[in-house]
């Protein structure tokens, strides 16, 4: 998901890296006032931790593999704010040090990965935790916010990428989201276990600043959230509004309505969205929705699997 | 596999690039990149400019150019989903030639800098130009660590590779995350060693 530079325009790169600057300034101001000082270097060898375990490959159907993003991972453990510094340290220092992921384009991926996938997923996170309480609860929350993020990730880059004019977006978001759905089953399943070995290893370390009865971090969530929501506003709904006139007048606007003269699609997807723009966007969200929901329920199946008892009894936290 | 990625061993060699100030290089780079990404697809001129330059620094610098088309080739990939995606629909034929171009220029032009300056100097330019503290600490102690964690990382996995024998699916995945949970105490554990570390040697 690191976008090269290249693939995004000026102005989208410009909007990303204003939106992403405004998350990081708040989420270093955020860390600054609540993180205790021994926690501080934590944050730079969390960001050394994700890049020693994005170098761990798990495999996805079709012989090919993906890797453990975290953002999720290391919100949990950590928290929102925290969570932004780390993944944004870690895709600054793969940008610069291995050219992994553009310069201009660091707004977008800081954008993509820290604040939507970090921080949204963790108020998604946050608000199954509410639902569903106790070790089983974080467990199906940390997995199904996890595929969450990877998947808002990918479609928010889908959208950059076709607001830049690289990649149309039906073919971008089909071929961004198909592909993520499946990588995101594996983030959600490698987040949830990997939790589950730090809670029976070192379960101070989970339950220190991230356990659900922590003040004040749905204030510094909901800011995240606007960021986010903004981000998605402009990125996506342009593309993904099932009205036309929508989509033709942010086109002519946006000064491309050349391109959108001439058919946008040839035949192999052309089933996508031609007879009934209406009806073909109502059934993509349905589909989504039903994927959503899905997900969920295999969430809450994987976390029953993997959480003996419900800690009424005490047992979850003995070492 | 870490000597795979680390491209900055390189950064050792002598040359006239490597003596060049950080901050002249990285506000060039910048210029280069800045240049590349708003250039419409007609500017032939700018391209074919940064191109030489890039060509030039590269000889200067003393790269192997083997290195530098191994870096290339990860590119690669994405390059080519765009020209796939953009061969079926026939208002976008070849942009993805412009697409490959432009990512191809900006790639270079990172990698010839970062394998020509020492990341120190880079994060003084970073904090001269007023990046907040506490990322660059954080970036700092990340590059510090980076090598440590994941050759740790290299060493579990070995580990368990010789150690567990079993094909079974669900093994697989409990042991990836074990090796990522266990990954991550270690690290935590190293960072409170290393507060003691900093407060004994008089930190804040």
């Amino acid at each position: 998901m690191h976008i090269p530079d290249g693939f995004i325009d000026g102005k989208t790169a410009a909007t990303t890296v204003v939106l992403s600057a405004l998350g990081v300034g708040l989420a270093l101001r955020q860390v600054r006032r609540r993180l205790p000082p021994r926690r501080v270097p934590l944050l730079g060898l969390a960001a050394a931790f994700l890049f020693a375990a994005q170098m761990v490959n798990f495999p996805v159907a079709g012989g090919t593999s993906g890797h453990l993003v975290g953002g999720v991972l290391v919100a949990a453990l950590l928290g929102p704010s925290a969570a932004i510094v780390v993944l944004t340290t870690v895709l600054i220092v793969q940008c610069f040090l291995f050219a992994d992921g553009g310069v201009l384009a660091l707004g977008a991926n800081i954008f993509n990965m820290a604040i939507l996938g970090a921080a949204g997923g963790y108020g998604i996170y946050r608000l199954v935790c509410a639902g569903l309480p106790g070790m089983r609860g974080r467990v199906a929350a940390i997995a199904f916010s996890a595929w969450c993020s990877t998947v808002l990730g990918s479609i928010s880059c889908a959208g950059q990428l076709a607001w830049s004019g690289t990649v149309a977006w039906p073919a971008g978001f089909t071929a961004m989201a198909t592909v993520h759905i499946l990588i995101g089953i594996g983030e959600g399943l490698i987040s949830a276990l990997a939790f589950l070995a730090i809670q029976r290893m070192r379960p101070d370390l989970v339950n220190e600043s991230s356990g659900p009865g922590q003040p004040g971090v749905w204030g510094e969530f909901a800011r995240y959230g606007l960021l986010a929501a903004l981000g998605v506003a402009v990125f996506v709904v342009p593309f993904a509004c099932p009205w036309p006139d929508g989509l033709e007048s942010v086109a002519a606007k946006l000064g491309f309505e050349h391109k959108a003269t001439e058919p946008v699609l040839a035949a192999p997807a052309s089933g996508y969205r031609v007879p009934g723009v209406h009806w073909a966007a109502g059934a993509t969200a349905m589909a989504g929705a039903a994927g959503v929901v899905v997900v969920f329920v295999l969430a809450l199946v994987l976390a029953r699997s993997l959480v003996p008892e419900p800690e009424a009894h005490g047992r979850s936290n003995k070492p | 596999m870490i000597d795979h990625w680390v491209g900055h061993h390189h950064s050792r060699l002598e040359s006239p690039m490597f003596r060049l100030p950080a901050a002249l290089k990285l506000g060039a780079a910048l210029v280069i990149i800045v240049g590349t990404v708003v250039a419409r697809p007609w500017w032939v001129g700018w391209f074919v400019g940064a191109a030489l330059l890039l060509a030039v620094t590269v000889v200067l610098s003393r790269i192997p150019p083997l290195f530098l088309l191994k870096r290339l080739a990860w590119l690669s990939p994405l390059v080519l989903s765009v020209a796939l995606v953009n061969a079926v629909q026939p208002a976008a034929r070849g942009s993805w030639v412009v697409v490959a171009v432009k990512s191809t220029i900006c790639l270079l032009t990172v990698t010839v800098v970062a394998n020509t300056t020492p990341f120190s100097k880079i994060l003084r330019v970073l904090r001269r130009i007023r990046v907040p503290d506490l990322l660059i600490t954080t970036i700092a102690l990340m590059h510090r660590y980076l090598f440590v964690l994941a050759e740790e990382a290299e060493r579990m996995r070995r580990a368990r590779a010789s150690r567990t024998f079993t094909r079974r699916r669900r093994a697989r995945w409990q042991t990836l995350s074990t090796v990522v949970g266990q990954l991550f105490v270690r690290a935590s554990e190293r960072a409170e060693r290393i507060y003691d570390a900093m407060c004994a040697r008089g930190w804040k």
